[in-house]
């Protein structure tokens, strides 16, 4: 990697516990940010942030996220809340569907005499 | 009325008044209106130079952002209030930015007031921000159509401004024994700076219907800062008030630097862009 990392992005240079950047050294909670983008449409995930409580991580995220007339309402939740996949689980989770073109619908022909499909 | 001076009023999110509108609008306000708009622009630019410094040196990343687009709305203010008090004189907004001296700057004493430590920094935004907000609140109606419109714009930003300030103020007051210190402590150096925001003069007063006399904002402000520090535990400090004289060209020893580093380019690179 040019320059070197401290991000530990690559994994070989994670930061220590008393470099920031590092969750021992953060001493506010990590959020995660939603934005609706316009009316109709979902809260789609935006990034995160760290704010020290609930009401400041909205704020925050006004203030990282919708700077560019991004948004009209925003969602924040504790990243901790959050369960996610096992990302070493990815062939029992989803590789399943693979070859089971039935599930689509258009695995399947149009039967005669169906005008509009 | 003119073309340009109907569309100045016209405030609708995707239609804001710009400076660059005002700016290129051909109403020409008076000397005396000029003069007003150079105290309310001078305001917001001294607090935008002030609050530019915490980049990079807020406690968070997320507070530089917060503190940065605090700055960057002021700086938006002071260009539309610039720009339009410089139709009184045929000057642009960097003309008054730049090339105006420390006697000639209308802002008051409060913003000029160091950065301190970041409680000192909420404090100064706290007082700031509360007399904005009540200030633009009524300016939406003035007589003069683009101040109007100037102030139809900024409240919006200026209440999230007193918003910021007053989460923070509670966090830090009932937050740890530190920080409560602290708190107390930056109240206490600004309060000082207080009353001269609410001083009435011969150009306010003159400008009835035009300007807002700051003496009217007084009750509002009182009643705010109250209830807020009510909430936040904490004391309004009884502190003679320093001498202001800010609107008339006379400031405290602050300025000056804060000058030097905000126009040294422009000086010695006169008409550069970039």
């Amino acid at each position: 990697m040019v320059g070197g990392s401290t991000t530990g992005d690559d994994g070989s240079k994670a930061p220590s516990a008393e470099q920031p950047g590092h969750p021992a050294a953060e001493p506010w909670p990590l959020w995660e940010v939603f934005v609706r983008s316009s009316r109709g449409l979902s809260h789609v995930h935006a990034g995160s942030l760290h704010a020290p409580d609930a009401d400041m991580a909205v704020r925050n995220a006004r203030d990282l996220y919708t700077r560019r007339n991004e948004g009209v309402s925003l969602w924040v939740v504790p990243a901790s809340s959050i369960i996610s996949s096992d990302p070493d689980a990815k062939g029992q989770f989803f590789e399943s569907p693979q070859g089971k073109d039935y599930r689509h619908a258009t695995y399947y022909t149009k039967s005669e005499g169906v005008k509009h499909l | 009325m003119s073309e340009s001076n109907a569309s100045a009023t016209r405030i609708t999110p995707g239609n804001a008044l710009r400076p660059e509108d005002i700016a290129a609008s051909d109403v020409k306000p008076s000397e005396a209106v000029g003069e007003y708009a150079l105290r309310l622009g001078d305001d917001a630019l001294i607090l935008a130079q002030r609050l530019g410094w915490w980049i990079s040196r807020a406690p968070e990343l997320e507070e530089d952002v917060a503190l940065g687009n605090i700055a960057l709305d002021q700086i938006g203010h002071a260009r539309s209030f610039l720009a339009y008090a410089g139709h009184a004189w045929g000057k642009t907004e960097d003309d008054l930015a730049y090339f105006r001296g420390e006697d000639e700057f209308r802002s008051c004493h409060l913003v000029e007031q160091p950065n301190g430590d970041f409680a000192r920094t909420i404090a100064r935004q706290l007082v700031i921000s509360q007399y904005q907000f009540t200030l633009y609140a009524r300016l939406m109606n003035s007589g003069d159509a683009t101040l109007a419109a100037i102030a139809a714009k900024a409240v919006k930003e200026v209440d999230y401004h007193r918003d910021h300030a007053r989460q923070w103020v509670l966090r830090l007051a009932l937050g740890t024994e530190e920080s409560r210190r602290r708190i107390i402590e930056g109240i206490l150096l600004t309060w000082p700076y207080v009353g001269e925001l609410f001083e009435d003069d011969e150009l306010v007063t003159g400008l009835d219907g035009v300007a807002v006399r700051p003496s009217d904002l007084r009750p509002a402000f009182d009643t705010d800062i109250e209830s807020l520090f009510a909430e936040a535990e904490l004391e309004v400090p009884a502190v003679p008030f320093a001498v202001g004289g800010g609107r008339n060209g006379h400031h405290s020893e602050h300025l000056g630097y804060i000058l030097a580093e905000m126009q040294v380019l422009a000086r010695e690179h006169p008409g550069a862009t970039w």
